[in-house]
């Protein structure tokens, strides 16, 4: 399909509800912190073909159910062994029932009722060994660029972020929705001050009423909170306040007209460009809309993202479960310091080695690598974040996704 | 950009207020900011901001050709724009400089 051009041809592992993932995991998922330790020692039988994730609450959360069932459906997810304390709120049955429903392996194992923390794990490590040698034979089919979905996200921010890495990452968000990817962007707590120029690109005017909301619950959830989308380190690598570090970040957006907003979990409907709105609905409850990057990144794969950009200056080093980080360096100086863990260069513009569109074509390129199966720098160094908590949202209205 | 400025410094947009630093400065280096002669007083990491011209106090800050907050006190041309003259017109910025200033100072007493 790409043949000519010298990009690697895609396959995926193809899923019931027609979408094919990149990779192909099993899931261990926790349905409660208490549930974690036995998670994570049955995953550990499987390094590279099993990861944890989960949700650490005892409370039932509507949110985190339905981010749940979106992971253990997950594109990248072939097989999902989900492990319960016994008496957690989490509505397990509902979970193992969806993941039936796509077609996928699901067993779940209850701590209380298979005899404790070794039994349990020795149960667990033989289910996940054997699912994760059938989905290593598995067969795979050739996939096109047009099925990618594609988040960003960007962490740990300095003053270059906005200069280099964020405009390099929304020249490659222009060629992904170009050949028909859906790319998703966000995060509304740091586009505060960009919502007017952002709703000039909405394809429809009741699409910018949409965005124009989404940016002032943001504003005001913030405000409520006493802090900004801004941690110390922003304002020590130069950033000195939130709408200035927005306007670096909305360069990730890249320059396409804007198809839709939705919410974490949403699935967008076609190729196109996405705001993905994350603050939650309502008065302010349960604290911080994201505590950290990887809260983001889980919601980006939630909403089916295939892999995430993930761009900073600072130097996070964070990767992710289930779907692979595609670190891009901002700034030449930190890059230095840890070129192992990251994929591109992006700072080198500042130096003069290289252009904007030159750094654009190479995250272009890294996507589309990564996507044929070539491990990413946190993959490789076995990086697995994973973090998930409470909130709550209001559905999209029909506004936001206007055909 | 007409009048000679240092090439470490760039311009983002036309309108724009300030100057991005793409390289370090030394403390006490003399750097040209749109033909005027400044002596930078302590050394500026990649990413910081240069006045490009006067800023009253109270008008909005220009980068990237839109506002990034409203200057906090008068700021002069070639000055470093930061925490102590640029403030957020939304929510407030949170720092680690004086926890850290005053870190370095207890360790300096130790060794002292």
């Amino acid at each position: 399909m790409t043949a000519g051009t010298g990009a690697p041809a895609l396959r995926g592992w193809p899923r019931a509800d027609g979408r094919k993932g990149i990779r192909n995991l099993v899931a261990v998922a926790y349905l409660v912190e208490c549930a974690h330790h036995v998670a994570r020692e049955v995953a550990a039988a499987v390094p590279d073909g099993a990861h944890v994730i989960g949700f650490p609450g005892c409370y039932p959360n509507a949110y985190a159910q339905r981010m749940l069932e979106r992971l253990c459906t997950h594109p990248n997810v072939g097989a999902v062994l989900l492990v319960s304390l016994g008496c957690e709120s989490f509505d397990r049955f509902a979970l193992a029932r969806a993941v039936a429903e796509s077609g996928r392996p699901v067993e779940t194992l209850v701590i209380q009722q298979a005899g404790g923390t070794r039994a349990s794990v020795a149960a667990g490590r033989a289910w996940v060994a054997a699912r994760a040698a059938e989905l290593a034979a598995a067969p795979s089919v050739p996939m096109a660029v047009s099925e990618l979905v594609v988040g960003t996200v960007c962490g740990g921010s300095d003053g270059t972020s906005g200069l280099t890495g964020n405009p390099a990452a929304g020249i490659a968000f222009d060629r992904l929705v170009a050949a028909g990817a859906a790319c998703i962007f966000e995060e509304t707590g740091e586009l505060i001050g960009c919502e007017e120029i952002m709703a000039a690109r909405a394809a429809t005017p009741a699409l910018a009423d949409e965005i124009r909301a989404s940016v002032a619950k943001a504003a005001r959830y913030y405000a409520t909170l006493g802090y900004g989308s801004f941690a110390a380190g922003n304002a020590e690598g130069g950033l000195t306040t939130i709408e200035e570090k927005s306007l670096g970040a909305y360069m990730k957006s890249g320059q396409s007209p804007i198809s839709g907003l939705i919410k974490p979990g949403d699935l967008p409907p076609r190729g196109g460009l996405y705001l993905m709105d994350v603050v939650p609905d309502g008065e302010v409850r349960f604290g911080f809309p994201n505590i950290n990057d990887n809260a983001e990144i889980a919601e980006m794969m939630a909403s089916g993202a295939h892999c995430t950009l993930f761009v900073t200056g600072r130097g996070s080093v964070v990767g992710s479960a289930i779907a692979p980080v595609v670190k891009i360096c901002a700034n030449p100086e930190t890059y230095r310091r840890l070129a192992e863990d990251m994929d591109v260069d992006a700072g080198r513009i500042l130096e003069g080695r290289a252009t904007l569109e030159e750094v654009g074509a190479e995250i272009f390129a890294r996507v589309l690598e990564t996507a044929a199966g070539r491990p990413t720098a946190s993959e490789a160094l076995g990086h697995r974040e994973f973090i998930l908590t409470y909130k709550s949202f209001d559905p999209i209205g029909p506004a936001c996704l206007p055909v | 950009m007409t009048a000679p400025t240092d090439p470490r410094l760039l311009l983002l947009a036309p309108g724009d207020s300030v100057l991005v630093l793409r390289a370090p400065v030394e403390a006490g280096e003399e750097i040209l900011v749109e033909g005027l002669r400044v002596r930078v007083p302590k050394a500026l990491g990649m990413g910081q901001k240069i006045a490009r011209r006067p800023i009253a106090a109270g008008e909005k800050v220009i980068k990237y050709g839109a506002p990034i907050g409203s200057a906090s006190e008068a700021i002069a041309p070639g000055a470093h724009v930061h925490l102590h003259n640029l403030k957020s017109d939304y929510t407030p910025t949170h720092s680690l400089e004086e926890a850290r200033g005053a870190f370095e100072a207890a360790q300096g007493d130790r060794k002292a």
